[in-house]
């Protein structure tokens, strides 16, 4: 398949996901995602819970059925809803590492079988090699190859997301979505963790979509960031634009709620909170879908829907620009 | 340690034992502190550190069996509250100490309207007639800013969010105007723009009230925010204590300078490396004999597997436990001080 360089890797168009939940009630779970990743690039999603960034991570790797819009591989559009075949295809070019690190393995599986299951199944490995290639990548992220015919209750978070990570990647995908990695872990094992990201990433040329609500931890790591609001993104751009130049009134006041870990700093500034909830994404009116939070709301944030335009490096969703 | 003001509850030597299948956990292994009128003390540690069995032994909350209190001293205003009788107990819990928990989603008994929840405190405590208390009721979540007070005060908790939910937690700490307020995590679940909103309530009730508060959490971005002491705990002691400044500004234990160094600073100049703390806590099954930290301690010294460093004073009101301030770990100061990310500070001995 030819694919020119500076053609984005994963190109998203007009994503939805909705969800029915009674009759003539719809969730709009992700309601209209644009989005490219780039060879080799760290995109970090930020958003609060229920704002569906991870539907939009599991609608991407196919665990979901998309309502409509495209998902580009390569410049392959890829089906809307997999098939067996599609799943097996496609599990060994994009892959998902996942939040929970208690239930997203297999608790009747060993360390070995969860690992070499993917590559066993696409002939990468044989039964003859598997051993030594679970030994590899126990080694590789960090665990004693000597653990491998344990099961998982038998390690700790930190560690078993380290299993988590290696079962995705031992199929040498291309690309891997990671929902909320680290959410799960103490600090100084998110720090592990991250870094072990950042290293397989450089060593196997992975492209990273890095979901997560922790802005601080989303902008050391992520090249650019994309904040997202009731199904929709807000705000894209460099990391270091987004966090520290926030153009969105609602990119805004998620940076000044961010607590900092620096006393004078945090004692001192002002403290902009953000009034009300984040509303239901049942049935949504047309309009902006923050203007009820926004301290900055004007006549049009409430009927007309504002589309992601250019300012700056960034692209922002705001009648405000 | 605050050696100004006489301190409200004074905490001394507490050791907490639990029962479980595979021995006995000493999650607790002799914890001091001391908390000032109007202060907030933030207790800061990691997962199984021991700071949630630590406040949950100050409330009389320690399940036994399997928990046990094996040793220690609390002291309310100077009177002993550990080993009250369960009648007693019940004066202090709610009266004058308040509790918040973390979780807002279970922690309200999801079959009694908030009204009912609030008011049996109320009428506990204070024996006031059905409907003082109601009104009470409606007084405390106007307080919380919960809008419609006087319809949601007959609602279930189904019906409120999470924050919504934890407001409601905070009206019924308070409703008895406790002395001291104990919330443990009380914005972990909670999203980002909704802390911020439960933190600046707690610190507004704090201030009207003048109510004291031990803030146990995880995360010290709301230690920095929230804190006017803060003691760092780590594996069943406190390894650091002190004041917000010093803990941040002018970290003395290897545990507090570790963990500041594995979160991204929000500097956009920072070079792209976070500092990990390799390994994991010790098991509490059987602690170690020396420092708890030893394995994970880029300082170690032979004398740090022998035997457990006491707390020193760094400073007036800042402690430390490390043998790094022993007068003779000179070399290891050098290394220390050069990898405190360039703050110039002398480690007194």
């Amino acid at each position: 398949m030819n694919h020119a360089m500076n053609q984005p890797l994963i190109e998203i168009k007009g994503l939805k996901r909705h969800f029915t939940i009674d009759k003539g009630k719809t969730l709009h779970a992700v309601d209209g995602v644009n989005l490219s990743l780039h060879q080799n690039e760290v995109v970090g999603l930020v958003g609060e819970s229920g704002c569906g960034k991870s539907t939009l991570g599991r609608t991407i790797v196919g665990l979901y059925e998309k309502t409509s819009g495209e998902v580009f591989y390569k410049g392959e559009k890829l089906p809307s809803r997999y098939g067996a075949k599609d799943f097996r295809r496609l599990s060994r070019e994009i892959q998902m590492i996942f939040q929970d690190p208690y239930s997203s393995l297999n608790p009747r599986m060993t360390v070995r079988e969860i690992i070499a299951e993917g590559p066993l199944l696409h002939g990468l490995w044989t039964n003859h090699n598997m051993v030594a290639n679970v030994g590899n990548w126990l080694r590789r992220v960090g665990l004693d190859p000597e653990h491998m015919s344990r099961y998982p209750h038998e390690f700790s978070g930190g560690q078993r997301q380290r299993i988590g990570i290696a079962r995705a990647l031992a199929l040498q995908p291309k690309v891997v979505i990671c929902d909320e990695p680290i959410s799960a872990l103490d600090v100084s094992v998110q720090a592990q963790v991250v870094n072990l990201l950042e290293e397989l990433k450089d060593s196997m040329g992975l492209t990273v979509l890095f979901i997560a609500h922790d802005l601080s931890m989303v902008r050391y790591v992520s090249d650019r960031m994309a904040v997202m609001y009731l199904g929709s993104l807000v705000e894209l751009g460099p990391s270091n634009d987004v966090y520290f130049r926030p153009l969105h009134p609602y990119t805004q006041s998620l940076v000044a709620s961010n607590p900092e870990p620096d006393p004078i700093h945090e004692q001192s500034r002002e403290h902009v909170v953000l009034k009300g909830e984040v509303p239901s994404p049942v049935n949504l009116k047309p309009g902006c879908r923050f203007a009820g939070r926004c301290p900055k709301a004007v006549a049009a944030c409430q009927t007309v829907t504002p589309q992601m335009r250019p300012v700056g490096a960034s692209q922002v969703a705001c009648h405000l620009y | 340690m605050n050696s100004t003001d006489k301190p409200i509850l004074e905490v001394r030597d507490l050791k907490v034992e639990f029962d479980t299948y595979g021995g006995t956990v000493q999650a607790v292994r002799g914890v001091h502190f001391a908390l000032a009128k109007g202060k907030t003390l933030a207790i800061v540690g990691e997962s199984g550190c021991g700071k949630s069995v630590t406040v949950q032994s100050l409330m009389g909350l320690i399940p036994s069996p399997p928990g046990r209190i094996t040793s220690g001293s609390v002291r309310l205003n100077g009177r002993e509250i550990l080993g009250l009788s369960p009648k007693e107990a019940n004066q202090v819990r709610g009266k004058q100490i308040g509790m918040i928990f973390q979780d807002p989603m279970t922690s309200l008994n999801p079959t009694m309207t908030l009204g009912r929840q609030i008011t049996e405190t109320i009428r506990v405590h204070d024996g006031v007639s059905d409907a003082e208390a109601r009104k009470r009721a409606i007084e405390l979540l106007e307080q919380v800013q919960i809008p419609e007070a006087r319809t949601r005060v007959d609602q279930y908790p189904f019906q409120f969010s999470g924050g919504m939910r934890q407001r409601v937690m905070i009206a019924m700490s308070i409703a008895c105007n406790p002395e001291i307020l104990i919330a443990d995590e009380p914005t972990t679940a909670l999203d980002v723009t909704i802390q911020a909103q439960i933190l600046d309530l707690l610190k507004t009730i704090q201030r009207d009230r003048r109510m004291s508060m031990i803030l146990i959490t995880h995360d010290l971005g709301v230690v920095a925010r929230m804190a006017d002491d803060v003691a760092v705990m780590y594996a069943g002691q406190i390894v650091e204590y002190g004041g917000v400044q010093q803990i941040f500004h002018r970290s003395a234990h290897p545990y507090t300078v570790g963990l500041r160094s594995a979160m991204p600073q929000n500097d956009e100049a920072q070079s792209k490396m976070l500092k990990p703390i390799e390994g994991s806590p010790p098991d509490l099954f059987d602690p170690p004999k020396g420092c708890a930290y030893f394995d994970r301690c880029p300082h170690a010294m032979k004398v740090c597997a022998a035997r457990n460093p006491p707390l020193w004073d760094v400073q007036e009101d800042h402690l430390s436990r490390c043998w790094i301030h022993h007068k003779f770990a000179t070399s290891s100061t050098e290394v220390f001080r050069s990898n405190r990310m360039g703050q110039e500070w002398e480690i007194q001995k």
